[in-house]
């Protein structure tokens, strides 16, 4: 072993840093890699179980239904028919459960509309766009009816100037 | 916000690529890992082929190689911001991605090549110093020593011989750690000013001989400084080879730009109208006739025409700037260009570099002059002149 070593001590020292080196990290694995990583892909599968932990906050339309009959079987028809009730009005689970603990409040149409039709080139031109300053008269819902939206709007009432939507 | 942004566009661009992703800190991380690939490159040129005249240059090589790769990642923590989150790419790997596992490659290179390689070169002189030394600096070369005093013939003979081999092993690992990078680019297809295989070869010669002329000019600025004499057979041979790898980078960037206009793929014509306006002060005037052509020339110079000592030294601090400048103006290009027009090819948009915000011009200098301050550190900590092991080689060994 010391003939082997002679001359070499430095580099088995240097050696032994690497081992310490690889110790360190395969140490450092053992501590901060969490329990479960990898056995569903690149992440911990425990996060699976953490996110089906939390509360449930969306009612879902069967729920809505239940009570509010004409809305959704209107929106059913409609070019609204893939928008769910919770994506405007709010996610609703508690309401659902008990609707004397939370009453819904009504959304800004003026806002809301918006996040949607907002007039942006890069949209498919079929789509209805429409630009606030190009129309900024009233409420939206004041002429068009979010549960059942027509290409011409409902009359409105006087003295609002109509615009259809581009 | 929204006319602003939109003040910035010129013709139509998809929402996503009004704002530049990968700001001017993305264009900094290529250019000093290349020059950490070039400068290593200058080093072997030495230890393997035996260019027996640019010995004076192999340590300093190898410092100025250890100081850009120590501040290579900065770069790329400060525009991720979350530096603790870098060590994730070590503990949970992820195979798949070339950028994850650049965190391997950097620490192979770091450990496995260029500290061991400094280390086993420098021993005798480590030793020699913890001897010399006293106090805090006496401790620091013990450390550095590992407490081992032995530097007979024997086993400086060993470290020659584990040296040549690192070495060995070194040259497709700086290809590898800049062949990469150019990888990364390159294997991006939804990018055409990317998307090539020739990207990594063109990143590995440019990297080299940005590399070669960095160690030239910090050869020739540090001999100035130090008062010591220009080896002027050194640094006409490396300036010899750093016009021939400049001429191979060239060429191939050449047969680049060639294929892509023989091509003229269904990009080209809005690839073609950038490099006319947007990106012609930096890739015609700055790439390729000011840091390309003119330097190219300038070392060619002296091989033409008989040239006085002194009025080389001016050509080849000419010469090695101007290359310096043109490859940042390379990195820039390729980074900052190719995200310029829009992939539908009828707009283009405009990058505004900040000032002293977060991946603004200012962190951008500091990162260029941090590895600058880094080597004179690691020079006066591992001086790379010869005198040093000379003045106090005579000296009795003690226990260290």
């Amino acid at each position: 072993m010391r003939h082997l070593m002679k001359n070499k001590v430095h580099l088995f020292r240097m050696a032994g840093l690497f081992v310490v080196g690889f110790l360190v990290f395969a140490g450092a694995r053992a501590v901060f890699v969490p329990e479960g990583f990898g056995v569903y892909g690149h992440y911990r599968a425990g996060a699976l179980e953490d996110n089906r932990a939390f509360p449930l906050v969306h009612a879902g339309r069967a729920a809505c239904a239940g009570c509010h009959g004409d809305e959704p079987e209107a929106l059913k028809a409609s070019r609204h028919a893939k928008v769910g009730c919770e994506a405007c009005h709010g996610a609703l689970a508690v309401h659902a459960d008990d609707p004397a603990k939370l009453t819904p409040k009504k959304p800004d149409a003026k806002t809301l509309c918006l996040v949607c039709h907002m007039a942006n080139v890069a949209k498919p031109s079929g789509f209805k766009q429409i630009s606030p300053e190009d129309h900024p008269e009233g409420v939206c819902t004041e002429c068009h009816d979010p549960h059942s939206p027509a290409d011409a709007p409902k009359p409105a009432p006087a003295p609002v100037q109509k615009e259809a939507a581009k | 916000m929204q006319d602003s942004l939109l003040s910035a566009v010129e013709g139509f661009m998809y929402p996503n690529e009004i704002e530049l992703q990968w700001s001017i800190l993305i264009v900094l991380y290529p250019y000093i890992t290349g020059l950490v690939a070039g400068a290593f490159i200058l080093a072997s040129l030495e230890r393997v082929f035996k260019v027996e005249a640019v010995k004076p240059t192999y340590r300093l090589a190898l410092l100025t190689a250890l100081a850009f790769l120590l501040v290579a990642p900065l770069p790329l923590q400060m525009h991720l911001g979350h530096p603790e989150r870098s060590l994730q790419m070590y503990l949970t790997p992820h195979t798949s991605s070339a950028m994850a596992m650049f965190g391997f490659v950097y620490l192979w290179y770091l450990l496995a090549v260029l500290v061991l390689e400094i280390w086993l070169d420098y021993r005798k002189e480590i030793v020699l110093m913890a001897r010399q030394a006293s106090g805090w600096k006496k401790l620091l070369y013990q450390t550095m020593s590992l407490g081992v005093d032995d530097i007979s013939e024997e086993s400086l003979a060993i470290d020659q011989k584990v040296g040549q081999f690192l070495t060995v092993i070194g040259i497709p690992s700086a290809f590898l750690l800049h062949g990469y990078v150019g990888f990364i680019f390159g294997s991006i297809k939804a990018n055409p000013w990317w998307s090539t295989p020739m990207m990594p070869i063109v990143f590995l010669f440019s990297a080299i001989v940005s590399g070669i002329a960095l160690v030239l000019l910090v050869y020739m600025v540090f001999s100035y400084i130090n008062g010591t004499r220009i080896d002027m057979v050194c640094v006409d041979t490396i300036a010899r080879y750093l016009m021939y790898a400049f001429i191979i980078d060239f060429t191939l960037e050449g047969i680049d730009l060639l294929h892509r206009m023989y091509e003229a793929d269904e990009s080209f014509k809005s690839l073609d109208f950038m490099v006319h306006t947007k990106l012609f002060v930096s890739q015609i005037l700055l790439q390729i006739i000011f840091g390309g052509l003119l330097p190219i020339g300038l070392l060619a110079l002296p091989q033409l025409v008989a040239v006085t000592e002194r009025a080389r030294r001016g050509l080849y601090l000419l010469a090695t700037s101007l290359t310096l400048i043109g490859i940042l103006a390379m990195r820039w290009n390729v980074v900052i260009g190719g995200q310029l027009f829009s992939k539908s090819f009828l707009g283009y948009t405009t990058y505004k570099v900040d000032f002293a915000t977060r991946e603004g011009l200012l962190p951008a200098i500091l990162l260029l002059i941090l590895p600058f301050l880094i080597l004179i550190g690691l020079l006066k900590l591992l001086p790379p002149w010869e005198s040093t092991a000379n003045v106090h080689e005579g000296e009795e060994p003690r226990a260290v």
